[in-house]
């Protein structure tokens, strides 16, 4: 620790991060929480624990984790081919990669109701099978494989090209085959970045609001996911009920982000 | 280090017109904010046009008006968190209420202010079908029949939509000689019926007539008038029930904060506005029931007869039925707990 | 980048999958970004362009479009230099030193991706709405912050100040201290060291976070929409702007608003390409000329 020391420049860096940190994130959401401790505990709890509120849970976390693991899967793929491959239309794939989030989430939430509507291109065709994807979860589904695309591809491109190709090389000399090799030296060593890309998109989708609202439906114990439930509760001027649904889904949030770190100083212990 | 360049240029780009944006924004005059809910964007678009010329030959004083539009309970909120409307024009009494009694920007006792409690144009609740109306839906009563798709908005986060669960809700109470038993039967039965709920009124409409889903949109009648005109006069069509409620947009003076702009004089004259010949005549050409008997008469022919009730009279005012009918627990949502659905 | 160079070179033909299994795999991207990413694209601007390019233009030139797009561009204007320096301030403070509490502020910074915007426009309403614990002081002094333009600006930087450090972070740990040190001991100045060594090293990570930045700044929609008041012409911004047109039923009108958030994705994204591409063949250059020496 000590021998870091010549370099300059910790205090003030260090402390423009801290004041920038405290101005836009630490002191309103002090603010915040202690004015949720004005709410007494039997409001809270009948809130947080209704019925309602439950079925919405079990939606929002149910569809936000098959999301993101279709995502971890598919992103693994399009990690994997956009750094090792040469094909056509890879820079533009590439580029694509981050357009869920430079679309407003309405936009993105539009268009896709628009695609999967029982008119629409997507719908059209899927209508005659039964099969209904707009207002219903599906459609959820739909909305936040969108939103969480761009996570696990982000976060495994960088280890995959720092990957040091001696390794792999080191492993087929040893006589592992080419898939012995992937399961035992590579994909060990995608693992902290995977589940820290997977937690981000489970994280962005318990939150999503802007997409979901429109390809939802909003059905009450159906369709209706938390931050939904926020706004409704907003819009009866509840506001001790919206500020509690909002303290839970804080919390949520800091319990991922938690593990994701914890994931990460793990993995960087045992290397 | 032909990146730093143009990452400069981008800086310097960047700055000369967010500077020019402010500049623009110094030039004042005397500004006047109303604050409105979505389906008035139209009507008020012409409005403050002709209130601008009207004010500017009366008193030689150019005002600007600005607008903001969205849900009536978002923007109800957003006065009660700071936003410095002069006036508010929302879809219910309730949203303005709730202004009123949260921040106190509003005096108590706003809706005797101006005549017919504040709400200068009416509306009412009609139904949206498609050409030929393939389902033959005539009343209320055909909207709980099996196979029957309606299309409303979400009571919880829309207030338009509050009206027209209350609209079903007094047509089965004249049905069923005031039960309210079989009134909740009723409009379990009709949101059976029910595939999606938009959040807000629009939402509805596009989920209608967009993307062709449901067979019949419960909607404001200068909604579905506006929906056919520029969405497709060859697709739709409208059918009146026997019985609907008078749906009553109000207005109001935000009180405190005209005293802090000193705008209440032009905040007033543009309420009154609203109620003079040339307000009604705007509000009737957008499809709102004007008050004034002669424009009434004039725009006869544009909306039937239909025979309204009042919230006042069959609910006891917007707070009771807020309360029974929309509060968390309240009617509307045991109609959707798991055990009747 | 060194990897990039032995694709080609035979030894690393161990490291190719048997090309059915590679064929498979890019179909496999293919059709995933196809479905999820292209064809929202193609919607986008298929319905911008739905009513012919004069209904466009004329939609993006209509002077509350053209309000909001001034206004996105203020607030990308002011957020981005101060998301820069805070990008670059975290990445030195933490890449380059140890201190206790390092692991919690990581956390902190990633703390807006996994925030609700809904959630995030609330708090900001909590604390600087007139009901808030702010709001009364701020409007007995005229001060406003949100339902005007410092709050839109205060809430997208809540949501967008990790892009630039997450970048710049893993870069710095990477690249490591010793050279920095080096020039340290040489004599070079702080500030010299950090535009000389440190800069060189990361300015690809800059680019990136800058473009991820902008593009999120500029579609920021949920928390935006809580704080802005939606005053026409005044406070809203492109992605309010865009579901103002929507609900006009303005169809043509929203998505070529929509198109040019997305096209401005697109643009600077080809240019970070292009650029990338240049220094590799500069790179490329430099190292068949090496190889010639030899």
């Amino acid at each position: 620790m000590i021998k870091r020391n010549i370099l300059p420049g910790f205090g003030l860096t260090m402390g423009f991060v801290i004041f920038y940190i405290s101005i836009i994130v630490m002191i309103p959401l002090i603010i915040f929480i202690i004015k949720a401790f004005n709410i007494s505990w039997l409001k809270f709890f009948t809130t947080v624990t209704s019925p309602r509120l439950i079925a919405s849970y079990k939606l929002s976390f149910g569809i936000s984790l098959l999301a993101a693991l279709n995502n971890g899967i598919f992103g693994m793929v399009l990690a994997w081919v956009l750094t090792r491959y040469r094909f056509p239309g890879k820079k533009i794939i590439d580029a694509l990669v981050d357009l869920p989030f430079a679309m407003p989430t309405a936009v993105a939430g539009i268009a896709l109701t628009t695609l999967y509507a029982p008119n629409g291109w997507f719908g059209r065709l899927l209508e005659p099978l039964g099969i209904k994807v707009a207002f219903t979860p599906f459609g959820i589904w739909v909305a936040l494989s969108f939103i969480g695309l761009p996570f696990v591809v982000r976060t495994l491109q960088p280890i995959l090209q720092e990957f040091d190709p001696e390794v792999e090389e080191a492993a087929a000399s040893l006589g592992a085959n080419r898939r012995q090799t992937f399961q035992r030296v590579i994909l060990p060593m995608l693992r902290s970045g995977w589940l820290t890309g997977f937690a981000l998109a489970l994280a962005r989708g318990l939150g999503e609001y802007g997409s979901v609202v429109f390809i939802s439906g909003n059905l009450p114990f159906r369709t209706e996911i938390t931050s939904f439930l926020i706004v409704s509760k907003l819009e009866q001027y509840d506001y001790d009920g919206a500020t509690a649904i909002a303290v839970v889904m804080l919390t949520v949030s800091f319990i991922l982000l938690l593990g994701i770190n914890y994931l990460q100083w793990r993995c960087r212990k045992y290397q | 280090m032909n990146w730093k360049n143009a990452l400069g240029l981008l800086l310097i780009a960047l700055i000369v017109i967010g500077g020019t944006n402010c500049l623009a924004a110094k030039t004042q005059r005397i500004n006047l904010l109303n604050v409105s809910y979505d389906p008035t964007r139209e009507f008020y678009q012409e409005f403050n046009v002709a209130f601008v010329k009207y004010w500017k030959e009366k008193t030689g004083i150019n005002v600007t008006i600005r607008q903001s539009h969205g849900g009536s309970g978002a923007q109800a909120r957003s006065v009660i968190d700071g936003l410095e409307a002069d006036v508010v024009t929302l879809a219910l009494a309730y949203d303005i209420d709730a202004i009123s009694s949260r921040s106190g920007l509003i005096v108590k006792g706003w809706q005797k202010k101006l005549s017919h409690n504040s709400a200068p144009y009416f509306s009412t609740i009609v139904f949206l079908v498609r050409k030929g109306n393939p389902k033959s839906i005539k009343d209320w009563n055909d909207l709980t029949k099996p196979r029957v798709s309606v299309i409303t908005p979400n009571p919880k986060t829309s207030g338009g939509a509050r009206w027209n669960y209350l609209a079903a809700w007094c047509y089965a109470l004249k049905q069923y000689g005031n039960s309210e038993t079989k009134a909740r039967e009723f409009v379990t039965a009709l949101f059976k019926n029910v595939p999606v709920l938009d959040s807000g009124a629009r939402g509805s409409t596009m989920t209608f007539v967009q993307k062709g889903i449901g067979d019949v949109l419960i909607a404001w009648e200068n909604e579905a008038f506006l929906a056919i005109n520029q969405l497709g006069k060859d697709k739709f069509e409208i059918v009146v029930p026997s019985w609907s409620i008078m749906a009553e947009p109000p207005v109001a003076i935000v009180d405190k904060v005209v005293d802090k702009h000193g705008t209440r004089k032009v905040a007033e004259a543009y309420l009154k506005h609203l109620y003079s010949e040339e307000g009604q005549t705007i509000a009737a050409k957008h499809y709102y029931r004007p008050r004034m008997e002669s424009v009434a008469r004039k725009f006869a022919y544009q909306f039937p007869k239909v025979n309204l009730f009042t919230i006042d009279n069959v609910f006891g005012g917007w707070q009771k039925s807020q309360k029974i009918h929309f509060d968390d627990g309240g009617i509307f949502d045991q109609i959707y707990n798991p055990g009747n659905y | 980048m060194a990897d990039w160079f032995k694709g080609s070179s035979a030894e690393s033909k161990i490291r190719q999958e048997p090309p059915a299994v590679r064929v498979g795999l890019i179909l496999i991207a293919l059709i995933y970004t196809g479905l999820f990413l292209v064809i929202p694209l193609v919607i986008v601007f298929s319905e911008a362009l739905a009513k012919g390019i004069g209904n466009y233009m004329a939609a993006i030139t209509n002077p509350e479009t053209l309000a909001a797009i001034r206004l996105t561009i203020l607030t990308v204007a002011i957020v981005l230099p101060l998301n820069l320096a805070f990008g670059l301030a975290a990445a030195w403070a933490i890449a380059k030193f140890n201190f206790p509490g390092k692991n919690l502020l990581v956390t902190l910074i990633d703390l807006p991706f996994t925030i609700s915007p809904v959630v995030v426009g609330l708090i900001y309403v909590t604390v600087f709405g007139l009901q808030g614990l702010l709001g009364p002081w701020l409007a007995a002094h005229n001060l406003k912050i949100i339902f005007a333009v410092p709050g839109i600006v205060l809430v997208t930087i809540f949501v967008t100040f990790p892009l630039v450090a997450r970048e710049l972070i893993p870069l710095m740990q990477v690249t490591g201290v010793e050279e920095e040190e080096a020039a340290i001991v040489l004599g070079a100045s702080g500030w010299q060291t950090f535009r000389m060594v440190t800069l060189p090293n990361i300015k690809w990570g800059i680019l990136y976070g800058i473009i991820l930045c902008c593009t999120r700044a500029m579609g920021e929609f949920g928390a935006v929409s809580v704080v802005s008041g939606h005053i026409r012409g005044l406070t809203d911004t492109m992605p309010l702007q865009i579901e103002i047109l929507y609900n006009e039923y303005n169809f043509t009108a929203a998505f070529a608003v929509a198109s040019l958030l997305a096209l401005t994705a697109l643009i600077t994204l080809a240019v970070k390409t292009f650029m990338e591409r240049k220094i590799r063949r500069k790179l490329e250059l430099a190292v068949g000329v090496e190889s010639e020496r030899k």
